[in-house]
């Protein structure tokens, strides 16, 4: 037994080692500058030393990251998602171009409210506007989007020009706003703000608490109120997620954001418990509505069966209440009885593939528990736009040096409005209770298994030695790398739009992420790669 | 709140001059078609000098068109850079690419932000040529391609127009011909190839983007393709009997660059798609070059009016609506008059009075505009309505709600898949979009007839 176990040290160490080294030579062909900063991004797990990583940096220049900018962030994925919501994108036509249906943040249309997210609407700056200032121009455009679609609510993102130029895109909403009677609001989303779409995120955040939460009353509150933060229901998601919630008992008030209302956002200060799954993407608004309204935050993760279980029942512990408690279970366990079969199918074919997992802010740490889950296993995960926090967890934040990009970025703080809907002592027990989730988040690695890879921002070059030197079974990432790793004839599943699938959310979500899995890896296609002639 | 069903939200709306605001475009940015120019170049690299959205976001569209990887750097713009300037953050990014990417060629082209901050690009590019540290073995052109200026074609104009200026030179005749493609997909390019290698045509083509968007699958990585135009061609393109724009408005400006600094003259033709655009195209080659036209395209010419004839009760007389690229828009509203399609609009977000002056001339009776987007269309349908839809991908919400069938062509095709690799050039390429007018036809009307008036012989 002993014997065995040192077997396994052994064979761990040198995975450890094997690894650092397959760094030293990733990094080795860079220029002498770019290899310094490069190894501070790359990690590998070896729970014999303490371990950091740097994140939120600006990216090399010439480097070709899958980074994307502010306004993507801003306008792309917190306000996008939202319905009923006219957005406007303030420039040249591009940005307003590319944020055009190309994500998956399905959205159903509902009676009494309007349904915008099909369509794309952009001041179309011209050369003439940018010379001369693009305010008369932007007015007119929400003027015009006013008379013919009639909206209840117009969103103003502002691209590079704008910020440029100095247009004053917050006191034309004023005017707007006076004079159409509408709600306006704006974020100052230019692309060249911060690192990556995280500055975004951050700015889209302090809009929502300024301008739009607490704005409005929540009819009928129960004790089962909820929101769910850091949910863009890509592919579905939080439709299946919904059906769980309201099985057990809990109402959703609001969705931050996908298939959301404005409406819905307005009144979710009024909600008992925030649970929260992008950390990266929208955690500024749990913090900020803690201060402001006393609602408190869960890290959940419902990407994965274990962790979805795991998530429902410190959900009901929160709640304390024997009818949640009871339909938690039951819940559960109806869930797990209807998958079985098809999952056990599914998991006797993935057994032991090897995934290699570049994805967001939060992905990558999600899907880690499905992939285990379905039997397969990630040997190394990426973040594209993450913080320290996210891999490292919360308590890293107070160490965390304060970079140029981030003065640019404003964070308020407040003082508490309301009355909260729970004492104080009830939230420092619960953070005794949960304290990896409640108002807490552990970051990815330390659910990372011993000599498996950790990337920050992640660019092509490394991904191609890395897939070079560890064949995985599959690569998931997104649409940019999704193609020239798949002609190395290596899988490849985009795991930003779910290529076009999904929910992957919850029991159900499993299952359809296993076929997808089996579906790309079991692919009869990849055995005629080789000609016959050449085999 | 009860839900209402899918498909059955209309928009509730008023239908009003629009002077100030776009919706749904019919064009993107210059970025994107630099970039796509540049692909087309053996063994480019882009690099998009600017904030990194830009550089994410055209990738991201291009990777989705072709369903192939799409190799771009950028400057990673920061608040920094827009206040000093991003000229430190080229100069190292080129540094960068130098080392990690090696390419022969760096295509670099701007965005908003570095435009509107006044980067001087070509000056740091000679500085750093100057200084030794772009070696000589690497060439480099730039383009000015903010996106407040025309669309993703003015861009790959001004990209294609800059490899020309910058590269292209006098030497001896080298009896070929240039030919400036447009945004034509990889199938269309190798088509051409094709019908030049019947006739025995050599030819320069400028971007070549076959073989290299059209990249077999091998097993293996390849940052840069075999395809692309290379430097050596594009340097002979000053030593050519003349030059063939396919599509005005993507490829008539470098090719006047051609005929101002080395005096080679060009011809303007219509993207040669339906079959008076081919002829057009097969009768210029011939007549510039001298050589007949072999009878094997007479034969391909027979194959297609034959197929036409077959079909033509399929669509003759049908209202249709064209949108899109310019030059792409043009060439359907030619095959449409070829078949006997009535085309009521043809829209682009293109701004040409020459292009709107052309189109008029072949659709008088049309609403034609250059300045248009996809919510004028849907305005239109609700008062003079169409059979068909010939466009991208975004036409898909107008054919759903007005329960049209859309006939993909152009860019962006986002929602099916491999279209890129088949031709709607040439008559067998247009022998292949005749096949799926007729039959995309006939499917809607399987699809809609109740089953006693379904029939088995149409």
């Amino acid at each position: 037994m002993i014997e065995r176990n040192h077997a396994q040290d052994d064979m761990m160490e040198s995975l450890v080692e094997k690894n650092k080294k397959l760094i030293e030579d990733i990094t080795e062909s860079y220029p002498k500058k770019v290899k310094k900063e490069r190894k501070t991004h790359l990690v590998v797990i070896d729970p014999s030393e303490e371990q950091h990583i740097m994140a939120d940096l600006a990216t090399i220049p010439g480097i070709m990251t899958n980074r994307g900018c502010s306004y993507a962030g801003a306008k792309g994925v917190v306000f996008g998602p939202v319905k009923d919501i006219l957005h406007l994108t303030h420039g040249p036509i591009g940005c307003g171009y590319y944020t055009w249906n190309t994500r998956r943040n399905l959205a159903e249309p509902e009676e009494g409210y309007n349904y915008f997210i099909k369509n794309c609407f952009s001041t179309n700056m011209q050369e003439k506007d940018v010379v001369f200032g693009g305010e008369k121009k932007l007015y007119g455009a929400i003027k015009e989007a006013y008379e013919i679609f009639k909206p209840k609510v117009v969103g103003i993102y502002a691209t590079c020009p704008v910020g440029l130029i100095g247009d004053d895109i917050k006191a034309v909403a004023k005017r707007a706003e006076e004079e159409l009677g509408i709600k306006v609001i704006t974020v100052s989303c230019e692309g060249y703000k911060g690192v990556s779409q995280s500055a975004g995120h951050h700015l889209a955040s302090n809009t929502l608490i300024m301008d739009i939460v607490g704005t409005e009353e929540l009819e009928d509150p129960t004790p089962y109120d909820i929101n769910i933060f850091g949910e863009y229901n890509i592919g579905g998601d939080v439709w299946l997620v919904k059906d769980l919630l309201q099985k057990i008992g809990y109402r959703v008030v609001s969705v931050f954001t996908g298939d959301s209302k404005y409406d819905d956002l307005a009144k979710a200060h009024r909600a008992k418990l925030s649970i929260l799954m992008c950390h990266r993407s929208i955690n500024y608004t749990n913090r900020m509505m803690e201060e402001k309204f006393g609602v408190p935050w869960l890290k959940v993760n419902y990407i994965g069966i274990t962790s979805t279980i795991e998530s429902l029942r410190e959900m009901a512990k929160f709640f304390d209440d024997p009818m949640i408690y009871e339909n938690t279970e039951k819940v559960i366990e109806e869930e797990l009885m209807k998958i079985k079969p098809r999952l056990d199918y599914y998991k006797e074919r993935l057994k032991g593939k090897r995934a290699i997992l570049f994805v967001g802010g939060s992905r990558a740490h999600h899907y880690q528990d499905l992939l285990k889950d379905i039997g397969m296993e990630t040997i190394v995960a990426g973040y594209e736009f993450a913080h320290r926090d996210d891999y490292e967890g919360r308590k890293i934040i107070p160490e965390i040096k304060e970079a140029p990009h981030h003065k640019i970025l404003d964070t308020y703080h407040f003082e508490r409005v309301t009355e909260p809907a729970y004492p104080q002592e009830k939230i420092e027990e619960m953070k005794n209770k949960m304290p990896d989730h409640f108002m807490n988040y552990e970051g990815m690695m330390v659910h990372m298994d011993e000599g498996s890879i950790v990337i920050d921002d992640f660019n092509h070059h490394e991904t191609e030695e890395l897939i070079k030197a560890l064949k995985p079974d599959i690569f998931l990432s997104g649409i940019k790398d999704r193609y020239v790793f798949q002609k190395m004839g290596v899988p490849s599943r985009q795991i930003h739009s779910y290529d076009y699938s999904g929910p992957y959310s919850s029991f159900e979500g499993a299952v359809n992420f296993a076929r997808d899995m089996d579906m790309a890896i079991n692919n009869p296609i990849w055995k005629e790669v080789t000609p016959p002639w050449k085999k | 709140m009860e839900k209402i069903a899918k498909g059955e939200s209309k928009m509730e709306c008023n239908t009003t001059e629009r002077k100030y605001l776009t919706v749904n475009p019919l064009k993107t940015c210059q970025p994107l078609g630099a970039v796509w120019a540049c692909l087309g170049i053996h063994q480019c690299m882009p690099h998009s000098h600017g904030s990194q959205g830009c550089t994410s976001y055209l990738r991201m569209q291009l990777t989705r068109h072709f369903r192939e990887f799409i190799p771009t750097t950028t400057s990673s713009f920061s608040e920094a850079q827009v206040v000093f300037g991003g000229v430190g953050n080229l100069k190292q990014a080129i540094r960068n690419i130098l080392s990690i990417y090696k390419p022969k060629v760096i295509g670099i082209s701007t965005t908003c932000s570095a435009e509107t901050i006044g980067d001087d690009v070509p000056g740091t590019i000679n500085e750093m040529r100057a200084s030794g540290d772009i070696p000589e073995d690497v060439k480099v052109f730039t383009a000015s391609t903010p996106s407040y200026v025309g669309s993703h074609v003015t861009g790959f104009s001004n990209m294609v127009k800059s490899a020309v200026e910058t590269f292209a030179q006098k030497s001896s005749p080298n009896g070929k011909i240039n030919i400036i493609p447009g945004l034509l997909s990889p199938g269309d390019l190798r088509e051409i190839k094709r019908i030049l290698k019947i006739m025995g045509i050599d030819a320069i083509i400028l971007p070549d983007i076959s073989d290299v968007l059209d990249a077999p699958m091998t097993g293996e990585i390849h940052l840069y393709q075999k395809g692309g135009t290379t430097i050596s061609e594009i340097e002979d393109m000053g030593n050519s009997i003349s030059t063939i724009v396919l599509g005005r408005e993507a490829g008539i400006e470098p090719a006047e660059s051609l005929k101002e600094m080395y005096d080679v003259p060009y011809e303007v033709l219509p993207l040669p798609i339906g079959i008076s655009n081919v002829d057009k195209f097969i009768m210029k080659l011939s007549e510039i070059t001298g050589k007949p036209i072999p009878y094997e395209l007479e034969e391909e010419r027979g194959r297609l009016v034959d197929m036409m004839l077959d079909a033509h009760a399929h669509w003759y007389n049908k209202k249709a609506a064209v949108f899109g690229d310019p030059d792409i828009v043009e060439a359907i509203v030619g095959y449409a008059n070829d078949l006997g399609i009535n085309v009521l609009y043809a829209l682009t977000g293109t701004y040409s009075s020459e292009w709107e002056k052309t189109v008029k001339s072949m659709v008088p009776d049309a609403y034609v505009s250059s300045d248009s987007d996809l919510w004028y269309l849907k305005e239109q349908l609700d008062k003079k309505p169409v059979d068909m839809l010939f466009g991208n991908s975004h036409g898909k919400y107008l054919a759903k709600e007005y329960d049209l069938p859309l006939l993909r062509v152009g860019f962006p095709i986002l929602d099916r898949a491999n279209l890129q690799h088949f031709p709607i050039v040439g008559y067998r390429g247009t022998a292949w979009l005749v096949e799926r007018t007729g039959n995309t036809l006939l499917d809607y009307k399987d699809a809609k007839s109740p089953e006693h008036l379904l029939e088995l012989i149409m």
